[in-house]
């Protein structure tokens, strides 16, 4: 995807067809000899994780659809029939539900490496902005995967959320009668989120695409934040990433499986083993865990428009964050005070997402509401001030320099730009 | 109903105000005055005991044995008001299960009638059930089932072992993650059968309900205490005990809400196994291929 491709196909029957659909190249020169910093560290797996993530999703799904019935007499037992009857359905259904559990994790781990690296400066601000618009659209994802189920959580949380557009002045209680294909969350809303559940997975890969795209113009940022500046700063994709990444994967999988064969429903609520009963509304309602931070911000303003407004702006105030960011150095490893701050923002995002499981009563509310102005705070005001006041410690003069320590980087370059030359 | 639902949420009293309302409808007030001082009160009253399940931990397996007196226990008692629309008589034959016979499982179906039809001349008939059929529920409908259990429909039973379960809180749900605590449901099915006391002096329960401390939803159930000492007739010597019934019959639905639960931990521990051997063979591939690679 950057430069011309140095593939240079042997086989008689690539030459043919790479003169005429030069994939293999693009495959070749993204993947194979794609220049990486050499001192990319184990956060950076977390793009591979993910990608491979979003391919399992859409795996298990597919097989999943050909045994789910989208109908709300149906669904619940067709879920139970998967669980039951069909071969290994278990396993593909504790895999397609802790996979969005899994999913979110890793993007999680994958935006916060970026915010403390600062990945989102120049020149890497679209590729954050197509990362955020993932994001987004796997929250509807998730969202809408939940609510198939239709046990008694699916349709609360699904009656809860799409209330949410009710805020909106004027058209609110239209917009969400339009949603919902009727007065209430029923079999038309069911059968739309099934749709859009199958469709916004390929538009996630659509979208992943251009993330990768917009990843391989600039190339990868790495802990020191310092720009790549010669050769001798890079290693090919393969084989050292390949396998790096390769390992970051499979431990990862070792958490992933241990959840789904040991731990399957740790991750879910046990309400939704209870079929949707409009007329029987469960004690707390709860969306998935990894809404509970933005639950947690709808929940502490005392307005329903303001609560939802606070919401989606906890989401947007992510996607200008490379312009809120005035400071010119990337990583916060230079960065004594952001560093700090960037801390504090990780506790009190996992703060908000515990207060978000709690009902909203009492000290929580208060609490929620500390942590809400400070999650804001963090972004409208210490980001752009920290920039102005902050004294950076000394930058190294290049990634090499960083790696072999100063006056060595000549020395020993020959050693890492070997395999390069092949 | 979505209007003043709409409001609550609004107002972020949603899950308070439904709490309150919920338990007061299941369960109804023990004295309203308690329910003021606590706005939320903890249900239940007293919190499950972590039982030694035989199903629990990396290799853990359903017992056989108790899986045939939690359903003989069921049978016997539990379904006279509960249905349990999910199981067929054949799983009581699959493996993993109470692993009956193909002979008992097509005895015990013959035990039980089941509607049939139309035959060809357009009538339903009754016959004796097959292993391929369901449960018979002991209700035609929750409205029937509702009038004759004092307005509450028993709930069906076929999930309960995961339908239920306390809330763990803060630290606890973070170590079970390391020591696999999944054993939630029957926990609370043990404790709310054997949670049936005498009220405490001063609480009133409402006419209907039964003081239970192992309730989760309020401090009294509709249900009367199903079980008592040497009700069910045990034929291989355990003890006959309302506490041996209730954790058979928590064992038995545990099962029928998570039939495949052996399998699963088995081939869990074969993946898990491949995948650390797996991740060592990338640790030291990785590890020669950076080698001469300062990083």
């Amino acid at each position: 995807m950057s430069g011309p491709s140095t593939y240079q196909p042997q086989n008689a029957f690539l030459k043919w067809f790479e003169a005429r659909l030069p994939i293999g190249g693009l495959i070749h020169s993204s993947f194979i000899v794609f220049p990486n910093p050499r001192n990319l560290n184990y956060w950076w797996t977390f793009g591979g994780i993910l990608a491979f993530m979003l391919v399992a999703q859409i795996i298990t799904g597919v097989v999943l659809v050909m045994h789910y019935t989208p109908h709300t007499t149906l669904a619940f037992s067709s879920v139970e029939g998967i669980m039951r009857d069909v071969n290994y359905g278990w396993l593909l259904r504790y895999l397609h539900a802790n996979g969005a559990s899994m999913f979110f994790i890793a993007v999680y781990v994958h935006i916060f490496r970026g915010l403390y690296y600062g990945s989102y400066k120049a020149p890497r601000e679209v590729l954050w902005i197509l990362g955020m618009i993932i994001f987004l659209l796997m929250m509807a994802t998730g969202f809408m995967g939940y609510v198939l189920p239709w046990g008694q959580m699916s349709f609360w949380g699904a009656t809860v959320i799409t209330n949410l557009f009710s805020a909106i002045p004027i058209f609110g209680e239209t917009i969400v009668t339009w949603l919902w294909g009727g007065f209430s969350v029923d079999n038309p809303t069911l059968n739309r989120f099934f749709s859009l559940h199958y469709l916004l997975p390929f538009m996630i890969a659509g979208v992943v695409v251009l993330h990768i795209w917009a990843l391989h113009i600039p190339g990868s940022n790495n802990p020191t934040g310092v720009s790549v500046k010669d050769k001798q700063d890079t290693l090919p994709f393969h084989p050292y990433f390949t396998v790096k990444d390769a390992l970051g994967l499979v431990v990862f999988l070792i958490v992933y499986m241990w959840f789904v064969f040991y731990l399957p429903n740790f991750m879910g609520h046990p309400d939704n083993y209870t079929a949707a009963n409009p007329l029987v509304t469960p004690a707390h309602i709860v969306p998935e865990w990894y809404f509970l931070p933005f639950y947690a911000i709808l929940r502490s303003i005392p307005d329903k428009l303001g609560g939802v407004i606070a919401m989606f702006g906890a989401i947007a105030v992510l996607f200008v964050v490379p312009w809120l960011d005035t400071s010119k150095v990337r990583s916060a490893n230079f960065r004594p005070l952001y560093r700090q701050f960037f801390w504090i923002l990780v506790i009190v995002s996992i703060g908000l997402g515990y207060l978000g499981s709690r009902p909203a009563e009492g000290g929580y509310v208060i609490a929620s509401r500390i942590l809400t102005v400070y999650y804001f705070f963090h972004f409208l005001v210490i980001l752009p001030l920290l920039g102005l006041f902050e004294k950076p410690k000394p930058l190294p003069a290049s990634i090499t320099e960083s790696v072999l320590g100063k006056g060595a980087a000549n020395v020993t370059a020959g050693a890492p730009a070997a395999p390069q030359t092949k | 109903m979505m209007k003043t639902l709409s409001e609550k949420i609004a107002r972020f009293g949603l899950a308070l105000s439904l709490s309150v309302a919920s338990a007061t409808l299941v369960a109804g007030p023990v004295s309203a005055a308690e329910e003021e001082v606590h706005a939320t009160p903890h249900y239940p009253l007293v919190h499950p005991t972590q039982e030694p399940w035989s199903f629990a931990g990396v290799f853990g397996k359903f017992d056989t044995a108790q899986l045939q007196r939690g359903y003989q226990v069921y049978k016997e008692v539990c379904s006279a008001c509960h249905s349990m629309e999910l199981m067929s008589f054949r799983n009581l034959g699959q493996p993993g299960g109470p692993n009956f016979s193909e002979a008992q499982v097509k005895a015990l179906a013959a035990t039980f009638q089941v509607q049939d039809g139309p035959n060809d001349a357009g009538d339903m008939f009754e016959r004796p059930a097959r292993p391929s059929d369901r449960f018979p529920s002991p209700f035609p409908n929750p409205e029937a089932a509702a009038a004759s259990n004092n307005g509450k429909a028993p709930p069906d039973l076929s999930l309960m072992g995961k339908a239920r379960a306390v809330e763990r809180g803060f630290p606890w749900f973070v170590l079970d993650i390391f020591t696999q605590y999944q054993e939630g449901g029957p926990d609370y099915i043990h404790g709310l059968l054997t949670g049936y006391k005498e009220p405490p002096a001063g609480t009133e329960v409402g006419p209907g309900l039964h003081y239970n401390v192992g309730f989760g939803s309020g401090p009294a159930i509709a249900m009367a205490p199903p079980l008592s000492d040497g009700q069910v007739t045990y034929s291989d010597g355990t003890p006959e005990t309302v506490d041996q019934y209730s954790r058979d019959v928590a064992a038995f639905l545990m099962w029928t809400a998570e039939p495949h639960l052996d399998a699963r931990k088995r081939i869990g521990f074969q993946v898990i196994l491949f995948l650390i051997v797996f991740a060592g063979l990338l640790y030291f591939a990785k590890k020669k291929i950076w080698a001469k690679v300062a990083h």
